[in-house]
C-alpha cells in the first residue's frame, strides 16, 4: 500500500502537477493563435514574440517595484506588474494590427500572405525585445518560492518519496482557470462576444446583420493581448525568462492549437494539455515509479524512457503530423469560435 | 537562350558593384567571405522560390533540408572509423533489417486485412513490439559506437570520398526526406503545410543533434577536407610564389632593400594565399549556382514550368485539365528541397565543420523565406538577387549600425549608459533591418523587387 502511494507520489510530482501548469502556459498561448486565426483568419508566427514581449515589460515593471520596495509579500512582485504587462501587451497589438495587418485585411490577402506580414512583425518585435533587455536568462520570481517542500512533506506523511509544490505552479493553474472561465464567459454571454462568435462563423452575414467588424477586430486584440501577456509572463515565471524560448515555444503552440481543432477555443485549451502531458509522459524515465509498484523481481533495469529529453519538441511535432492524417480537422472541429 | 530586361541588367550591376564596394572600402576577403555566403543562400532562394514560385508550394523546412545536406557532407568526406563499425555496425545492421521486416509486415496487413479496427489493432501490436525488439539492438548498437573514443570519434565515420560529390548526396539525402514530408503533409492547406514543415524541420534537426552514433550530435564534426588548397601548402608552392611575385613586380621593384622587399612579398604570400582559397571556392559555388539557375530557367519556360503555374493560379481548373495536381506538388517540393539540400552540403564545405546545434529556424528558414520575398517569387534571377542583397545587409547591418548609432549619441559621453547599452545591442538590429525590410517590401512592392515576368504563351 505505500509503495502504491509512493508511486502515485512520483506520477504526481514528476507528471501530472508539472504537465498541468505547462499545459495551462500552452493552453493560453494555444487560445491566443485561436482567437486570431478564426476572427482574422491567419497564422500568427508572431504571438511567440507578444508573449515574450509582454513578459519583458512585466519583467521590467516587477524591477521597477523591487527597486521602490514594493511587493506582495509572499507572492511574487511579478503579478503586481502584471496588469502593467497586459496594457503594454494590448497596445502593442493594436499598433500592429493598425500599421500593419489592417492594411491586408481591407485588401482581403489571402491567409498565407498574412502569416509572412506576422512572421516580419515577429522579426520586429523580437529585435526589439533583444535591443531592450538582451539575450540573458533572467530570473525574476521573488516571495515564496515553495508552497510545500519536498521535505516537508516527507516530513508530514512519512512516505520516501516528496512532492513538492512550486508557487509559480500554483499561481499559473488559478490565473488560468480565472482567464478560461472568463473568456468563455465572454463569449457566451455577453453581445460582443456572441458577434465575434457570428464574425467568426460567417463574416459576410454577420455584416449584413450590422456587427461593427472594426469593434470586433479590436475587441479580438484586446483578448490576444491578455492572454499573450499572462501566458508568457507565467512561462517566465515557472521556468525562467529568454527571448530565445518564446520562439521555440511557438511551434508546441501551434501544435495545441491545431490538434485541438484550429479555431476552435475550447480545443485550444484541450490541445494545449495534450500536446504538454504527451511531451512530459513520452519523455519521463519511468523507473522509480515501476520500482515501487511491481514486485522486486520483475523490477525494470533501464529507465523505461520512451524517447531520450532532447526530443521534447519532436514529440509534440509527431503529434501533430499523427492528428492531421488521421483526423485532419483536430480533436474538436473547429473554424468557429 | 534567356534575355534579360533593362532592370535585370541594373540588378546584375548592382549586385557586383557592392562586391567591389566593399572590396575596397573592408578588403577583398572580407568582400569574397560575403560573396561565399550570398552564393550559398542564392542558391537556397532558388530552390526555395521553384516550389513555391512555380507552383506555390509552401515549404518551410529549409533549415531541416539544409541540415540532410550537412549530414550529407559528413557522411561522404569523413573517413571511416573502422573501430565504430567493429564495435556497433553488426547491431545497426540487425535492428535496420528488422526495421525492413516491420514495415512491410505493415504493409502486408494493410493490404490483406480489410476491416478497418482489426487492421488498427493489428498494425498497432505489430509496431509497438517491433519498435521494443529494435530498441533493444539498436541501443545496444549506439551506445557501443559511442564508446569508441568518444573524444574525437564516438561516430561510424563517413566514406572519405572527395566532398565534392557529397554536393549531389546532400540533394538526394534532402529530396528523400522531403519525399517523406511531401507524402504525408502536402494535402494540407497552404499555412497549415507552413507549420507542419516547420515543425519536422525541426524534428530532423533533433535527430541529427542527438543520434550522436551518425553525426556526433552536439560534439560537432571538424575539419572536413577541402575541395579547394590549404592557405599553408599554398604559401610554400613555388608557382603560387611566383604568381604573387608576377601580380606585384610593380610594387616590389620599387623596394630597394632586400630584407624589406622579402619581408612585404611573406605578407602579400599570406593574404593572397587566403583570397585564393576564397576565390576558388567562389568559382566553385558560382558554377553550381549557375547551372541550377540555367536549368531553373528552362524547366521554367517548358512546357512542364506552364503547367506548374497552371496549377499554382487555379488548382481546380488545372485538375479538371486533367493535370495530376498532388504528384506536381511532390515533385515540386521535392526538386526545391534537393536544391537546398545541395546549398546545406556547400554550407558546410565552405566552414569545414558540421554543427547541428546550428540550425536555428530563425536564420535558416525565416531569412531564406525573407530573401524570396524580397527578391520576387517566381524568378530565378529575383531569387539569386534577393539571396545576395538579403544577406549583404544582414552582414553589412551590424557595422552600418554602430556607425548610424554613434551618428546618433555623439553628443553623448562615451561612458553614457544609453549609448554603451546601444552600442551592445548592435548585433540585433539586424533582426530589425530584416523585418522592417520584409514588411515594406510585403506592403510597397508584393511581387518582389524583380517580379515575375508574365508571360502569356
Amino acid at each position: 500500500m505505500i509503495d502504491f502511494l509512493n508511486s502515485i507520489i512520483v506520477l504526481l510530482n514528476f507528471i501530472i502537477i508539472p504537465g498541468i501548469s505547462y499545459g495551462s502556459q500552452l493552453a493560453l498561448g494555444a487560445l491566443g493563435v485561436t482567437f486570431v486565426y478564426a476572427i482574422l483568419r491567419f497564422a500568427n508566427f508572431a504571438h511567440g514574440e507578444i508573449m515574450s514581449f509582454g513578459a519583458m515589460i512585466t519583467i521590467l515593471f516587477t524591477w521597477f517595484f523591487q527597486s521602490q520596495n514594493i511587493g506582495l509579500g509572499i507572492l511574487p512582485t511579478a503579478l503586481l506588474a502584471l496588469p502593467v504587462g497586459i496594457i503594454a501587451t494590448i497596445i502593442l497589438c493594436i499598433i500592429s494590427d493598425k500599421f500593419v495587418f489592417q492594411y491586408y485585411r481591407y485588401q482581403k490577402s489571402v491567409p498565407v500572405v498574412l502569416a509572412m506580414v506576422s512572421i516580419g512583425v515577429m522579426f520586429v518585435i523580437n529585435a526589439i525585445i533583444r535591443i531592450i533587455i538582451g539575450t540573458e536568462t533572467i530570473k525574476f520570481s521573488d516571495g515564496q518560492k515553495f508552497i510545500m517542500k519536498a521535505k516537508q512533506f516527507k516530513v508530514m506523511t512519512g512516505l520516501n518519496e516528496g512532492l513538492a509544490l512550486k508557487s509559480s505552479q500554483v499561481i499559473t493553474i488559478l490565473i488560468t482557470i480565472l482567464l478560461l472561465t472568463f473568456t468563455f464567459w465572454f463569449l457566451q454571454k455577453t453581445k460582443t462576444g456572441k458577434s465575434m462568435r457570428a464574425f467568426s462563423d460567417n463574416e459576410d452575414l454577420a455584416l449584413l446583420s450590422g456587427i461593427n467588424p472594426d469593434r470586433v477586430v479590436f475587441t479580438t486584440w484586446v483578448i490576444v493581448g491578455v492572454l499573450a501577456c499572462v501566458a508568457g509572463t507565467l512561462y517566465g515565471l515557472d521556468k525562467s525568462y529568454k527571448p530565445i524560448i518564446y520562439l521555440n515555444l511557438v511551434l508546441p503552440i501551434f501544435a495545441s492549437a491545431i490538434v485541438g481543432g484550429i479555431g476552435s477555443p475550447f480545443g485550444a485549451v484541450i490541445g494545449g494539455y495534450v500536446i504538454a502531458f504527451s511531451e512530459i509522459m513520452v519523455t519521463y524515465a519511468y523507473k522509480k515509479f515501476f520500482v515501487y509498484i511491481l514486485p522486486s523481481s520483475i523490477e525494470p533495469t533501464g529507465l523505461v524512457q520512451l524517447l531520450s529529453t532532447d526530443y521534447k519538441f519532436a514529440v509534440s511535432f509527431s503529434i501533430l503530423v499523427i492528428v492531421l492524417l488521421i483526423r485532419p480537422s483536430g480533436i474538436f472541429k473547429g473554424r468557429v469560435l | 537562350m534567356m534575355k534579360f530586361e533593362r532592370y535585370e541588367w541594373v540588378a546584375i550591376i548592382i549586385m557586383i558593384s557592392l562586391f567591389i564596394f566593399v572590396g575596397f572600402i573592408q578588403g577583398w576577403s572580407v568582400s569574397l567571405v560575403i560573396l561565399n555566403m550570398c552564393i550559398i543562400s542564392a542558391i537556397m532562394t532558388m530552390g526555395v522560390n521553384i516550389s513555391w514560385g512555380y507552383a506555390g508550394v509552401i515549404n518551410f523546412g529549409v533549415m531541416g533540408f539544409l541540415a540532410m545536406g550537412g549530414l550529407a557532407a559528413v557522411l561522404v568526406s569523413y573517413p571511416p572509423i573502422v573501430e565504430s563499425w567493429q564495435a556497433g555496425g553488426r547491431g545497426l545492421g540487425i535492428s535496420f533489417a528488422l526495421l525492413v521486416v516491420l514495415v512491410i509486415a505493415v504493409m502486408y496487413i494493410n493490404k490483406t486485412v480489410i476491416q478497418k479496427r482489426n487492421r488498427y489493432i493489428l498494425n498497432s501490436l505489430i509496431i509497438f513490439f517491433g519498435i521494443l525488439i529494435i530498441r533493444h539492438f539498436y541501443l545496444n548498437a549506439t551506445h557501443n559506437i559511442e564508446d569508441v573514443n568518444p573524444a574525437i570519434a564516438g561516430f561510424l565515420g563517413g566514406l572519405g570520398l572527395p566532398i565534392i560529390f557529397s554536393w549531389i548526396v546532400g540533394g538526394l539525402f534532402a529530396a528523400g526526406v522531403a519525399f517523406v514530408i511531401g507524402k504525408v503533409a502536402l494535402g494540407l492547406r497552404s499555412d497549415y503545410l507552413a507549420i507542419v514543415t516547420l515543425g519536422i524541420s525541426e524534428i530532423v534537426v533533433s535527430v541529427l543533434k542527438h543520434e550522436e552514433w551518425l553525426s556526433r550530435g552536439v560534439k560537432n564534426v571538424i575539419g572536413l577536407k577541402r575541395p579547394v588548397p590549404y592557405e599553408i601548402d599554398l604559401q610554400n608552392a613555388d608557382w603560387f610564389i611566383n604568381l604573387v611575385t608576377y601580380l606585384n613586380s610593380s610594387k616590389l621593384n620599387n623596394i630597394v632593400d632586400v630584407s624589406d622587399r622579402q619581408q612585404v612579398l611573406n605578407n602579400l604570400i599570406i593574404d593572397g594565399s587566403g583570397i585564393f582559397v576564397k576565390l576558388s571556392y567562389a568559382i566553385l559555388f558560382l558554377i553550381v549556382m549557375l547551372i541550377i539557375f540555367y536549368f531553373a530557367n528552362k524547366a521554367q519556360l517548358s512546357p512542364w514550368g506552364r503547367m506548374m503555374r497552371a496549377i499554382r493560379d487555379n488548382e481546380t481548373a488545372a485538375n479538371a485539365m486533367g493535370k495530376d495536381v498532388v504528384k506536381q506538388h511532390l515533385i515540386i517540393f521535392v526538386i526545391g528541397a534537393a536544391i537546398v539540400g545541395v546549398a546545406g552540403a556547400m554550407l558546410v564545405t565552405l566552414d569545414g565543420l558540421f554543427t547541428p546545434s546550428g540550425y536555428r529556424p530563425l536564420r535558416f528558414t525565416f531569412i531564406i523565406w525573407i530573401m524570396v520575398i524580397v527578391g520576387g517569387s517566381g524568378n530565378n534571377l529575383g531569387a539569386i538577387f534577393g539571396g545576395f542583397v538579403i544577406w549583404f545587409s544582414w552582414i553589412e547591418a551590424a557595422p552600418l549600425t554602430t556607425f548610424i548609432i554613434n551618428q546618433i549619441t555623439v553628443g553623448l559621453e562615451p561612458t553614457n549608459s544609453l549609448k554603451l547599452h546601444l552600442l551592445d545591442s548592435v548585433p540585433y538590429f539586424r533582426y530589425l533591418f530584416m523585418g522592417l525590410i520584409l514588411l515594406l517590401i510585403l506592403r510597397y512592392r508584393p511581387k518582389g523587387i524583380i517580379p515575375e515576368k508574365v508571360r502569356h504563351s
